[in-house]
């Protein structure tokens, strides 16, 4: 079984070929990243712009990469959301006509069942049931996982997730937008334990996360001290320091309130490298596995929805051919598989 | 040649299946529903021409201007189609379907652009085949291009809308008034057919809608 997969939630246009024996055969992306940085940010209308500009182009790129023709494909996966509505509505209007010309069912693909699956395209994947720490622009969750569609909410954030906190401080600190791999950066650069930053809700006993009064926090440093490259490399390593000890922490809790052994980190933050390390290192001085994604599959991709609609064939959408977006729509509305 | 024409840039959902010799439509009036439609009313069509995809000599739709979200709709309908059965695709101006439509000679159409603006072009039909007078613009309607000489069809939601003020700045022009003619996807095939026949038709990649208002948003170098 043969499934195409196409995402266009938000900036990337991704599409992948996913095989039901052979594994993952092709996957290529476009990313809008230089596109919306010259606005501070993510414009939905010239998203979508963009998105309808890509998506033939890679669809035959993939499918050439994997050797194959578009009449092998036996399924398409197309993100249906959450996400932004009219950057959304390209990939479903494609997938849709597509799966109709080719005679072939359609299924609409949770984005975040992506992100949350993506580990399991790795080589050693992870048995059910696992934790899972979601990290992306958009959520902060650790979720339990009892198998595709199974998904319990430990804990989540209160206020910004994650992804967002590391681009509104790269913000403050004057780095470019998406500023978490710029600002993981210039941590790298900065002295470790000069400033000390609050570990927002470290102790608050759940598995909740708040990350709105980090910023703060940062920008009254950032007033205080001179705008010198050494400050701004030191304040960006107190905030990556903080934010990466909170979300292993409760990570672990997590692990150790459930007795589940497995830990699945997901989503674009679970690129970063310190909070690779430090989560690697105290799981593993705990006993507990922790499976990453390849680099590229942490931010948004096809591989993922590809995947993620490959364990639903179930759900094939064989004869309606109608086609919808949702702009919002909760995880825990999915159907177990 | 057997064409199909889709149109999504207004609330209406508009198809049409020309074949020698007679037109299929569908018109559905679909509020924000046209992705739910679109697939369906197209399937209902072939099976009552007893035809597949691949007994088409090309796929046409609206290209703009519109509604941004309604034309990506109908364009990755068309790319969609067009990329799995192997047929050419044509972007046909909404404009232009208005003045194919008006029964006229000479047309000048405006679309309602919202925010106090109209989409503009005029045609003007020369030895069977439509001419571009005006290019198709964003103007208030205070400021549209000027035209020359009387005779001309006024068409489109633009005149519903900004109807006082164009008529206005035609003063003496326009024969007759159509506001309510929309770009239905009859008139976006018999524009298409020749198209098609000339074998000029774009591949899938190269269906792209002609949205005119392109200043969407401010970079951060604009901002003041
Ligand atoms: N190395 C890194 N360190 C920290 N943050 C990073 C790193 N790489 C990417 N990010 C952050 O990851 C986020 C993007 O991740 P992702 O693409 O998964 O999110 P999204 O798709 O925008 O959101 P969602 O999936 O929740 O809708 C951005 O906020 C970005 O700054
Ligand atoms: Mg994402």
């Amino acid at each position: 079984m043969l499934t195409l997969g196409i995402e266009t939630s938000c900036d990337e246009t991704g599409i992948a070929l996913y095989h039901g024996e052979r594994g993952l055969l092709a996957h290529a992306l476009h990313s809008q990243v230089a596109m919306h940085a010259e606005y501070g940010g993510v414009v939905p209308e010239l998203a979508s712009r963009d998105h309808i500009r890509r998506i033939v182009p890679l669809i035959r790129e993939t499918v050439k990469m994997a050797a194959c023709e578009l009449s092998d494909v036996d399924a398409i996966a197309y993100t249906q959301g959450p996400g932004l509505a009219g950057a959304l509505l390209v990939g479903a209007s494609v997938a849709a006509a597509l799966a109709y010309a080719l005679n072939i069912p359609t299924l609409g693909v949770h984005h975040l069942e992506g992100h949350l699956l993506s580990p399991l395209l790795e080589e050693n994947p992870p048995a059910f049931t696992f934790i899972a720490l979601l990290v992306s622009g958009g959520h902060t969750q650790l979720m339990e996982v009892g198998g595709v569609g199974r998904y319990a909410l430990l804990g989540e954030t209160l206020d910004d997730a994650a992804g967002e906190a590391f681009d509104k401080t790269a913000k403050l600190l004057g780095l470019g937008y998406p500023g978490g791999p710029a600002l993981s950066k210039l941590a790298e650069q900065g002295t470790p334990g000069r400033f000390k930053l609050p570990r927002p809700m470290i102790n608050s006993g759940d598995l909740n996360f708040s990350f709105s009064g980090l910023k703060t926090a940062v920008l009254t440093l950032a007033r205080k001290h001179a705008p010198d490259e050494a400050s701004r490399a030191d304040i960006a390593r107190a905030f990556q320091e903080a934010i990466v000890e909170v979300l292993t922490v409760k990570a672990l809790a997590a692990v150790q309130q459930t007795g589940h052994r497995r830990l699945v980190v997901a989503g674009g933050v679970g690129a970063n490298r310190q909070l690779r390390a430090q989560l690697s290192g105290a799981a593993q001085r705990q006993g507990i596995d922790v499976y990453y994604p390849k680099l590229e599959f942490c931010t948004d991709n096809g591989a993922m929805i590809a995947f993620a609609g490959a364990q639903r064939l179930r759900h094939l959408n064989t004869q309606d051919r109608r086609f919808n977006v949702r702009a919002r729509w909760e995880l825990n509305q999915l159907e177990a598989v | 040649m057997n064409i199909l024409a889709l149109d999504t840039s207004t609330e209406y959902c508009f198809l049409a299946l020309r074949l020698d010799g007679k037109t299929l439509v569908r018109d559905v009036l679909a509020g924000q529903r046209h992705s739910e439609l679109l697939l369906p009313l197209l399937d209902d069509m072939l099976a009552e021409a007893g035809m597949r995809l691949t007994d088409l000599g090309g796929i046409a739709f609206g290209n703009g201007p519109g509604s941004f979200t309604g034309l990506r709709i109908a364009c990755g309908v068309a790319q969609g189609l067009a990329l799995g059965a192997g047929l050419p695709v044509a972007g046909v101006s909404t404009l232009l379907a208005l003045a194919e439509g008006c029964g006229g000679e000479r047309a000048v159409a405006c679309l309602d652009a919202r925010m106090g603006e109209v989409y503009h072009a005029a045609y003007e039909k020369r030895g069977g085949e439509w001419q571009t007078v005006s290019e198709p613009g964003l103007y208030a309607p205070g400021s549209v291009p000027s035209l020359d000489g009387g005779g001309w069809v006024a068409c489109g939601s633009g005149f519903a809308q900004h109807g006082e003020e164009l008529l206005e700045r035609y003063a003496g022009q326009v024969a007759r008034v159509d506001a309510d003619l929309l770009p239905r996807a009859e008139f976006i095939a018999r524009l298409a057919a020749p198209v098609f026949a000339a074998g000029r038709g774009a591949d899938a990649a190269e269906a792209l809608p002609l949205y005119i208002r392109d200043k969407v948003a401010l970079k951060t170098s604009e901002r003041i």
